[in-house]
């Protein structure tokens, strides 16, 4: 694949965003051209084939996490950008964007038990038909990352498309022991847990690529 | 100018960490008959312009509160 040819990927950079750079570091290397967009662009970079918006703590995480970044101008142009069918991942803080900006249901809140929680988690695939998920079997399992305070699911899992669950003990209380949801569509994911953080042998899980494959294959 | 004070509070039935937390540590410094502890938000603000209520509850809805789990209650004045 030449640099011409490469998909890019539009990471999106809020003032306290923490991730962006690993982030980063793990879409390209899967082949992605990835660029970093500030978050008062009103428009993405002309070109964009797939949206991440990164952890961390977005305008500090003040009022509700996530609440003030989904207001924030660059995010008419997510949504426009979603609308059509493009593929927007939001991880753990970015996850919490997606919910107050309403592109996902439900919301995050303060783990039930008050702790930030900072380990690898066991996700099981809930739903397999997305273009995430694709090529993993229902009920397959990744290692993934998690490291968060805000990150019980509250949502109704009934009518909400749950893509990733915890397995085993619920880390922080969500509803259902959700851990990802997707739009009806599938191409909107949000989870709590890291795939960047688990994208190379190093990192001691390579399982996070397969969700992040779906950036680089938009 | 008139001063608008929004409370936030999380909704009945949504749980609140925060509340259960101080809720316990009221129970240990000796406190007895604390049933509930609910936590929410204060927010003053100081509006210019014509219908400041009207206003207000347009603010709480597109971010000051979030429905999903909280209410919130608008007063005027002082």
């Amino acid at each position: 694949m030449t640099a011409s040819e490469a998909p890019l990927v539009t990471v999106v950079r809020f003032p306290g965003s923490l991730d962006h750079e690993s982030a980063a570091r793990a879409v390209a290397a899967l082949g992605a051209r990835v660029t970093l967009h500030g978050h008062a662009e009103e428009r993405l970079p002309a070109g964009t084939r797939a949206v991440v918006l990164p952890g961390g703590f977005s305008y500090g995480d003040h009022l509700r996490c996530g609440a003030i970044a989904s207001r924030a101008p660059v995010m008419s142009a997510v949504r426009r950008f979603a609308e059509a069918g493009g593929r927007v991942l939001g991880i753990c803080n970015g996850f919490q964007v997606l919910c107050e900006a309403g592109l996902l249901p439900g919301v995050l809140r303060p783990n039930a038990a008050l702790s930030f929680v900072c380990r690898q988690a066991a996700l099981e695939v809930a739903d397999p038909d997305t273009p995430w998920t694709q090529g993993l079997g229902r009920g397959a399992t990744l290692s993934i990352p998690i490291k968060h305070h805000e990150g019980a699911w509250l949502g109704d899992p009934g009518s909400a498309r749950v893509v990733l669950r915890y397995r085993g003990e619920n880390p922080n209380g969500s509803v259902d022991r959700v851990a990802g949801v997707a739009n009806a569509e599938g191409t909107v994911l949000g989870l709590m847990p890291h795939p960047e953080e688990a994208s190379d042998p190093l990192l001691g899980s390579t399982d996070g690529r397969h969700l992040l494959r779906a950036l680089v294959a938009a | 100018m008139t001063r608008v004070v929004v409370t936030v509070m999380p909704r009945a039935g949504v749980l609140d960490p925060q509340g259960q937390a101080v809720q316990g540590a009221l129970g240990r410094l000796g406190f007895e008959g604390v049933r509930d502890v609910r936590i929410g938000k204060r927010i003053e603000l100081d509006l210019e312009g014509e219908e400041p209520e009207r206003r207000a509850h347009e603010m709480c809805d597109r971010l000051l509160a979030n429905a999903l789990i909280e209410d919130y209650r608008i007063e005027l004045g002082s």
